[in-house]
């Protein structure tokens, strides 16, 4: 006996979508878990707009688009529990929560979708030399600090890292009285969208550094300067180009580490690429029941795909919670090659899949003029050309089932790019 | 004929970010727009050569709600010029619980024609 | 006692020598007071080192180093189970990797059982493959200390001042003594925020405790000490049970190794280099360093996952050139007292040091022990050793223990409450992360140090824009949004 057909790991735009589409999907009941005192997750920091272009078809800030989904899904009779923290999720889809009103309890769910979003990388895992001093922040922690708290974490800013939340943020602290001196970012390209680019320092006249990275933090108690060197091919600095801004912060945007430590102890297999679980198309983890959908599974750039991902995993849990998981037909494996770094799926049931399998996926470096390129077994089955790819914006490619038809179990199925 | 300049922009418009050209004679007038996927790019591409504008976001304070701050946008875009004008004019505001989503929260910010309207609920 | 005098006994210097001595005081009848510079206690060598307890084989036979660390590896154990720290007793292993250097173990051998250090034996290639499945391909043979330990430095640290603090000793942070000078029998304590008088003045002040020695020391006795800096990397705790024990290299043509280590919260630790370096105050890292500690890990480990660092820092020993304790009256200087020069192993030597040196106090002072410890802290709980029948019933009581601040470490606002509220409160986000780690997981502070701030704020009734990272100087934020040009940001 099951407590719910489906458990929702996190209240945050996957969990969301994902929970809406179970119920929609026909699950009675969905609980969603969030440890949160509110649903929406990292939405409701995301005061800008630029949310829901594909999903909606208008441009919405992080709390609207939140709001719509936490609408839809009260609406659609999803159970919430707020102030929770899930501890453990096992094997047999018993999920562990404690929170301050119900104590410590345990649930069993038909199936259980993972969406715990993912992590900041810190200052520590970059091991940036000099001191330790109050100032370094995530951009994400001042995020929350400026539109949650109302509170300023400096007042002359570095940023190291163009990920999107560092060039959001080099535009909100602008706008609440700060001063930014620089973007410094490692690659020869922005790793953010080239719209925030514009949007965010061009209008400010805040200059992108590209090939540089921070090399000191000075400042005992509190950040006094940053050295900013250039750096070569390999991105190691170069010594003597070092530059010093004086500031009172650095704000880093330096990349973002999906939240798989509940995944890791119910034993879902993990990819060392995404850091998070390999999936097959029905988004289920390598644990029968147990599905994986938003930035816990692949950091996603738009939320848009995040939601359409989440709806995807939400309806293959609600399907799996009816029938007890259909028996596996055969499974292909998808191998990212030449350029492509990683797939999502990483498993196609040939059998099962939809009609149209949406791939997602992230290139290497920067290339010009290429076609992503699936073959199956020296045959090519989807061509997709690109003018241009960035390891910044995910890519997609469409697989149709019939075109999977004839593979045989010794067939792998290999994405990858090639000259135009 | 005045003579033609071209500028390149890239759209803010969406994610994609094409990079648009535009054609402008001297008298400010546009010519033509290019490089463009969609009607978006069109739009954004003219006005931002002639009256460039943006939409401003941010968070107010908020009485007697759960949350300490409640979050706001311009309900259409300002002139661009006028963005730090409509952060000036909200040093101070304060809004009132309950706030549901679209409640103006300043009408006529800073000026602009444009009402500041809330982004969440409070 | 006199009471011509504020104290009878000025203690400088709250770290875990001094917090060890004031907790050994604390049982005389006798009024102390601990004065240090920084804004909690721990903040100097003891919150940045090895977090190991040295069975003692290492320093020569007969110094005070060896006596001490070996009594103090006695007394650590029990005395960590009576103040509820963590302390694992993991076993140490020196690690030779080339066979013409082997001869060095037999050394460290001999000299441990001379030491006194109980349960050393060498162990050959497969035992020790038994012993450490990753000890590097090239290791030949390793030291095996059974009696070698981990330990929690800054809850070690905490307890004993608390427990200190609770049986009527006294704390004063913010405190830097800038004078120490004669008044009739005993001295005039001089710091930025007042001056006290004390007929004894004990010297734990670390790194700097040269320079007060140098107050009062007669011209030929003076004291050097030298910040020896050691940089560290803090691996997650995915890579905590890379290796079972501290593993040590021994020293090759090649140079000293670096040390990797489980630490007692889960963590793995590598490092630390040795740069003698002039700045007192230079816990910087560099890229020098923590490359050289990258490159010397993997002489006794193999493949240490170092991707999957959290944290780098570094701390610095209080090294003097005769390389031994400084601890005794200072000559001619009758009443103040030197604990001084306490590198390593002075972290395992801490409860000896405590015994000794509060010996010594009470011996110029003419009283002895007289009572027990009235009142001991209770620790504060840490609900993920509870069972989850035992933090369901503590939710029911208070359910603040129910609300997970920290995620990474699990840590919740009850807890977070208790460290605002102990005998010596934390009143900053480091000084709430020394107590009950909140901050201290993979995300290092990314998702709880808003809310550690605003429960501070909470508890101690300030504004939130006035809290600290760790004391006056570290202001976390530099105010309020929008405050430009004479706008309110409220």
């Amino acid at each position: 006996m099951t407590d719910y057909d489906v458990v929702v790991v996190g209240g945050g735009p996957a969990g969301l979508a994902a929970a809406l589409s179970a119920r929609r999907s026909g699950a009675g009941r969905v609980l969603v878990v969030e440890r949160d005192c509110e649903l929406g997750g990292i939405l409701n920091q995301c005061v800008h707009n630029g949310f829901g272009l594909i999903t909606f078809h208008e441009e919405l800030t992080g709390p609207e688009y939140a709001a719509r989904f936490e609408d839809a899904a009260q609406e659609a009779g999803v159970e919430f529990l707020l102030d929770a923290t899930v501890l453990d999720v096992a094997a047999d889809r018993s999920v562990t929560f404690v929170s301050a009103r119900r104590g410590v309890r345990c649930v069993r769910a038909g199936a259980v979708v993972l969406a715990m979003g993912c992590r900041e990388r810190p200052a520590g895992a970059l091991a940036l030399p000099g001191f330790r001093p109050a100032g370094v922040y995530t951009a994400g922690c001042a995020q929350r600090l400026a539109n949650r708290e109302g509170l300023l974490v400096g007042r002359e800013v570095v940023i190291l890292g163009s990920g999107d939340i560092g060039l959001i943020m080099a535009r909100r602290l602008t706008l609440e009285g700060a001063h930014v001196a620089c973007v410094a970012e490692l690659m020869p390209y922005s790793s953010g969208l080239k719209r925030n680019v514009v949007q965010c320092l061009d209008d400010f006249g805040i200059p992108l550094l590209l090939s540089h990275t921070v090399t000191r933090v000075d400042g005992r108690r509190r950040v006094e300067a940053v050295e900013v060197s250039r750096v070569d091919e390999a991105g190691v600095p170069i010594p003597g180009t070092g530059q010093t801004y004086p500031c009172d912060t650095l704000l880093l945007s330096v990349g973002l580490l999906p939240e798989n430590e509940l995944s890791r102890s119910a034993g879902v297999a993990l990819s060392p690429v995404t850091r998070g679980p390999i999936v097959d198309d029905s988004l289920m983890t390598s644990v029968p029941g147990v599905f994986a959908c938003g930035n816990v599974l692949h950091v996603h750039d738009l939320v848009d795909y995040v939601s359409q991902e989440a709806e995807r995993a939400g309806a293959s849990a609600a399907a799996f919670a009816a029938s007890g998981g259909s028996s596996a037909g055969m499974r292909l494996s998808v191998r990212a090659e030449g350029g492509v770094r990683y797939t999502v799926p990483q498993v196609i049931d040939v059998s099962r899949m939809p009609e149209r399998l949406e791939v997602r996926l992230r290139v290497d470096g920067v290339y010009e003029h290429r076609v992503l390129v699936a073959h199956l077994g020296g045959r090519c089955v989807a061509r997709r050309r690109r003018d241009i790819l960035v390891p910044g914006e995910m890519e997609q490619i469409v697989l149709r089932r019939e075109d999977l038809a004839g593979a045989s179990p010794s067939d792998s199925l290999v994405i990858c790019l090639e000259e135009a | 004929m005045a003579e033609k300049n071209a500028q390149i922009l890239t759209c803010i418009r969406c994610p994609r970010g094409c990079q648009v050209s535009v054609a402008v004679d001297g008298d400010g007038q546009v010519l033509s727009v290019s490089g463009n996927l969609c009607a978006r790019g069109d739009a954004y591409a003219r006005a931002e050569v002639t009256n460039p504008v943006r939409t401003v976001t941010t968070t107010v304070p908020v009485k007697g709600g759960g949350a300490a701050r409640v979050s706001v946008k311009t309900a259409r875009e300002v002139p661009k010029g006028a963005v730090m004008d409509v952060m000036r004019a909200l040093a101070g505001v304060t809004a009132c619980a309950p706030v549901e989503i679209g409640d103006v929260v300043v009408p006529d910010i800073a000026g602009t024609g444009v009402d500041l309207v809330a982004t969440s609920r409070a | 006692m006199d009471e011509a005098f504020d104290y009878d006994v000025a203690l400088v210097g709250a770290g875990v020598s001094g917090c060890s001595i004031a907790y050994e005081l604390a049982c005389c009848d006798l009024r102390v007071v601990v004065l240090d510079r920084e804004d909690d206690v721990c903040c100097g060598t003891s919150r940045a080192n090895s977090a190991i307890v040295h069975a003692g084989f290492d320093a020569a036979t007969g110094s005070l180093m060896a006596r001490l660390n070996v009594e103090g590896s006695r007394l650590m154990g029990p005395l960590c189970e009576e103040l509820g720290v963590d302390y694992q007793r993991i076993g140490s292993l020196v690690v030779c990797t080339d066979a013409a250097a082997r001869g060095g173990l037999d050394e460290l051998l001999r000299r441990g059982r001379q030491n006194g250090v109980e349960s050393l034996r060498v162990v050959e290639r497969e035992e020790l493959r038994e012993l450490e499945p990753n000890v590097s391909d090239a290791a030949v043979a390793a030291l095996w200390a059974p009696t070698a330990a981990i330990v929690n430095p800054f809850q070690l640290t905490v307890a004993l001042a608390e427990t200190a603090a609770v049986n009527g000793v006294e704390f004063r942070f913010n405190a830097p003594v800038s004078d120490v000078a004669r008044l009739g029998s005993g001295w005039r304590v001089t710091t930025d925020s007042g001056s006290l008088s004390a007929r004894v003045v004990v010297n734990a002040a670390g790194v700097h405790a040269d320079e007060l020695h140098n107050l009062v020391c007669r011209p030929d006795e003076r004291l050097e000490i030298t910040p020896r800096r050691g940089q560290y990397y803090v691996l997650d705790t995915t890579a905590g049970a890379h290796v079972r024990h501290t593993v040590f290299a021994l020293p090759t043509r090649l140079g000293k190794g670096v040390l990797v280590t489980p630490t007692t919260g889960g963590n793995l630790l590598v490092g630390p280099t040795a740069e003698d370096i002039g700045d007192k105050e230079g816990t910087d890292t560099t890229s020098d360093g923590l490359a050289e500690v990258a490159r010397k890990a993997s002489m006794t480990v193999r493949d240490v996952p170092l991707g999957e660092r959290i944290r780098t820092f570094s701390g610095l020993r209080a090294h003097q050139p005769g390389h031994d304790f400084v601890i005794g009256e200072v000559a001619g200087a009758a009443g103040f007292i030197d604990c001084a020069a306490i590198e390593s192993p002075g972290l395992s030597a801490a409860p000896a040091i405590g015994r000794m040196v509060a010996g010594l106090v009470a011996e110029r002072l003419g009283v002895a022990p007289t009572r027990a410890l009235a009142r001991r802290p209770e620790p504060i709980v840490d609900v993920t050793r509870l069972s989850r029948e035992d933090w369901d019933a503590l939710i029911a009581r208070r359910a603040e223990y129910g609300h997970v601040v920290c995620r990474c470490r699990t840590v919740t606002e009850g807890q977070i409450v208790d460290a605002i509220h102990r005998p010596i409160p934390a009143r900053s986000v480091d000084a709430v992360k020394r107590r009950v780690e909140a901050g201290m997981g993979r995300c290092q502070g990314g998702f709880c140090t808003p809310l550690v701030m605003a429960l501070l704020a909470r508890e101690l009734g300030v504004d939130e824009a006035r809290l600290t990272k760790d004391g006056p100087g570290s202001e976390l934020v530099t105010g309020r949004v929008r405050e430009f040009e004479g706008g309110a940001g409220r």
